[in-house]
């Protein structure tokens, strides 16, 4: 998305801006004292800096605080598209050698909803009546807290720590345009919703997402950012984010999260599950976009027998640098937590992932995995892989695994010696790294949308 | 006198890999519908003749040429192709040790490579072979093969036995049914019953269309293989040249004769044989 370049200057993330936001929700009062007690955080705590093992890979000498603000409503937001929404909508079959075998969900064609934000706007809100009668809450988060408060006041910004850093404070006190939805328990919801975050050149995005499944509920929630200016100005976008997510007793969650910046822009965002007892996780996190990432990926396994899988697909190129934190936490015995994250990295970017499992005392019979596999593109990019794991129980399977490697040359030659041309026969191997991955994707489109744009990108490996 | 059908015709190949040469001087013409059996002690330098055939980009030809000869007299120079081209212009090399690529299925790998091979203009991006087709074909193909359907939906040579590498190779050399093919050691890790299949499978695919060069150590793939001409390699250079006869000596009492009766090339083959052993030694 590009839209046109914004007439206003940004008003600055200080008190006023604070206040006016406040006033002009008219929510109820504690959301606003959450705003406030967040602001003072963003006033007393300073940018992270590199002591931290968490920023000490990240490098935000070129972050100004001070360039970003909120932007005025944009005037052409109601263009924006999101590669996972337009994937879905689209109603194109899965075009895959042997379809049978190569779904385990049905290929919905439709969303049961969407939310589209430009710029700290809403711009689009449905929801499938039928899913509203049935008392889902999806949609608009300033709406729905105005409207069924109670609700949603246990888990608004209690998932997430609002103080853990700057960048969170700072989302917790100016989150706007956020989305929230909520699936009372029983409530089964085929089709996927889409909340889609987009900016302008330069644009800003707060957004924060909220999901909470009741006991027994499933939905599929696909999530993406979108837009921002590129990597020739050094203040393409900022994006400063939050996602909470709470799978209740039974629930099952499908949560795909899809960051498609264009290179410009800056992204910050903590994001953390809980996944209580029985309840199942599959949260597939896709980067493709940003000049710098920095991502906390949190899930607790809070409650015997819950399941977590965690996907990530990452893309870089030119000189974008991204890094993850995750975390697997097992708080409670006999959880499964299985993380997967791969990475091809192209020209002289960078892409970090620090990964830690964590074993509570109490949870025992824990069987815990994190893996990372890099595939190097070029001589100048570089990967970190760190795996870490901390256990107290004295009864668990925790294993994790890192490897890196680049696309060998005996491969091409052999699929060349069969037609192909090398580019292709190169875009086939790294398509081939990805497939382990996109394997664990259930959503047909998704996984083939994620595997179009990882290929569109791909140039001679060198 | 070949005048009816395309001829791969090889002159003065020589070759080096790192600086090293491995062939000196090779000379070879194939018909289409022929089949020639080359033999020759290891390193001799058999498959370094597949590889340069191919355009392997570790094998440097230095000097000779490679060309496929149309009945018409046209002459297309394969040394000026990248190897993707010698494929889409007819040429196959089945490899003694098969490359494996994870996490791309066999199926998806030969629809692309059957597209391109025959749309040899094809550009990346390009409409691939209707799904429906590719599949009905690569059934019938894998079913004459009695090969398992299941097998196509597994990632090319990740994780096969050396026997189901060939297999898959022979396949492949079925579906894309080039003008000519280098099969090397496709016999080497399979049992007795399964070169007897494989024999009967290349003959079979083979026909009257293909030429086809059985890099071999036996006999045996040779049996449904009737070679036109058996070639024995020694020290980089086609020493002796005969019918299925000398392959049938050569697999029963060795390359003794040979050596004794080329002095120089069995001193060539000595050579490059010290050679390597001080590479691998140092």
């Amino acid at each position: 998305m590009t839209t046109a370049t914004p007439a206003a200057a940004p008003v600055g993330f200080d008190r006023n801006l604070l206040e006016s936001l406040i006033a002009e929700q008219g929510l109820p009062d504690w959301v606003a004292e959450k705003r406030r007690a967040a602001f003072d955080a963003v006033e007393s705590i300073g940018l992270p800096d590199r002591r931290s093992e968490n920023w000490m890979r990240t490098d935000l000498r070129m972050f100004k605080p001070k360039a970003w603000g909120l932007r005025p409503r944009p005037a052409h937001g109601d263009a924006v598209e999101g590669l996972l929404a337009s994937a879905i909508t689209s109603g194109e079959a899965a075009a895959e050698c042997f379809p049978e075998q190569s779904c385990q969900a049905p290929s919905e064609t439709t969303l049961a909803g969407r939310l589209v934000s430009c710029d700290g706007h809403i711009i689009r809100e449905e929801l499938d009546p039928a899913l509203a009668g049935r008392g889902v809450l999806f949609g608009a988060a300033e709406r729905i807290l105005a409207e069924h408060g109670e609700a949603i006041r246990p888990h608004w910004f209690s998932v997430i720590e609002s103080s853990s850093d700057w960048f969170a404070a700072l989302h917790a006190a100016f989150h706007r345009a956020s989305a929230i939805l909520y699936v009372p328990a029983g409530v089964r919801i085929a089709e996927p919703l889409s909340v889609v975050a987009a900016i302008s050149a330069g644009g800003v995005d707060t957004s924060h997402v909220l999901v909470v499944l009741g006991e027994g509920a499933e939905a599929t929630v696909l999530t993406e950012t979108t837009g921002g200016g590129d990597a020739s100005t050094s203040h393409g976008g900022f994006h400063c984010g939050g996602t909470e997510i709470v799978v209740g007793r039974g629930g099952f969650l499908r949560m795909v999260n899809l960051q498609n910046w264009n290179t410009g822009v800056w992204h910050f965002a903590r994001q953390k599950a809980v996944v209580h007892e029985n309840a199942r996780l599959q949260w597939t996190l896709g980067a493709l976009g940003s000049r710098l990432s920095q991502v906390a990926q949190d899930v607790a396994l809070a409650g015997r027998h819950a399941d977590a899988q965690v996907n990530g697909v990452m893309f870089t190129e030119g000189r974008q640098h991204l890094v993850y934190n995750t975390l697997q936490h097992h708080e409670a015995p006999a959880c499964h937590s299985d993380l997967l994250y791969k990475g091809a990295l192209q020209d002289r970017s960078r892409l970090v992932w620090r990964g830690m499992i964590k074993v509570d005392k109490a949870a025992q019979k824990t069987d815990g995995y994190q893996r990372n596999d890099n595939l190097m593109l070029s001589n100048e990019s570089r990967a970190d892989s760190i795996p870490g794991l901390e256990i107290e129980a004295d009864d668990v399977r925790c294993t994790h695994g890192a490897t890196s490697g680049r696309v060998d040359s005996e491969q091409v030659f052999y699929a060349q010696a069969r037609g192909l041309s090398a580019d292709e026969a190169a875009r086939l191997v790294v398509t081939g790294f990805f497939q382990q991955v996109f394997d664990r994707i259930t959503i047909p489109q998704v996984r083939e949308a994620l595997a179009r744009a990882v290929c569109s990108r791909i140039r001679r490996i060198t | 006198m070949k005048t009816a059908s395309d001829t791969l015709v090889i002159k003065g190949l020589h070759v080096s890999v790192e600086g090293q040469e491995i062939l000196k001087g090779v000379d070879l013409e194939i018909g289409r519908g022929e089949v020639h059996a080359l033999m020759g002690p290891n390193g001799s330098g058999k498959s370094t003749l597949g590889y340069a055939i191919m355009g392997h980009p570790s094998y440097e030809v230095t000097s000779g040429s490679i060309e496929l000869v149309e009945p018409n007299g046209t002459r297309h120079d394969l040394l000026a192709m990248e190897p993707d081209q010698r494929a889409r212009a007819g040429v196959f090399l089945a490899f003694q040790r098969p490359m494996s690529i994870p996490g791309v299925r066999l199926a998806d790998f030969l629809r692309h490579a059957v597209t391109n091979v025959r749309n040899p203009d094809r550009k990346e991006g390009e409409e691939l072979m209707p799904m429906r087709e590719f599949r009905s074909e690569l059934k019938a193909k894998m079913s004459e093969l009695s090969m398992d359907p299941d097998f196509a939906r597994r990632y090319v040579n990740d994780g096969f036995s050396g026997g189901e590498m060939k297999r898959a190779e022979i396949l492949q050399l079925a579906m894309l049914r080039p003008k000519f093919a280098v099969l090397d050691e496709t016999d080497s890790g399979l049992d007795a019953d399964a070169v007897r299949l494989a024999s009967e499978s290349i003959a079979r695919i083979g026909g009257a269309e293909m030429g086809i060069l059985i890099i071999t150590h036996h006999e045996q793939l040779l049996e449904h293989n009737i070679p036109l001409r058996t070639h024995v390699m020694l020290g980089g250079r086609i020493v002796e040249s005969g019918g299925p006869e000398l392959a049938a000596e050569l697999h029963k009492k060795g390359y003794e004769r040979i050596r004794a009766a080329y002095p120089e090339a069995a001193a060539a083959e000595k050579a490059m044989e010290d050679a390597r052993g001080e590479v691998s030694a140092t």
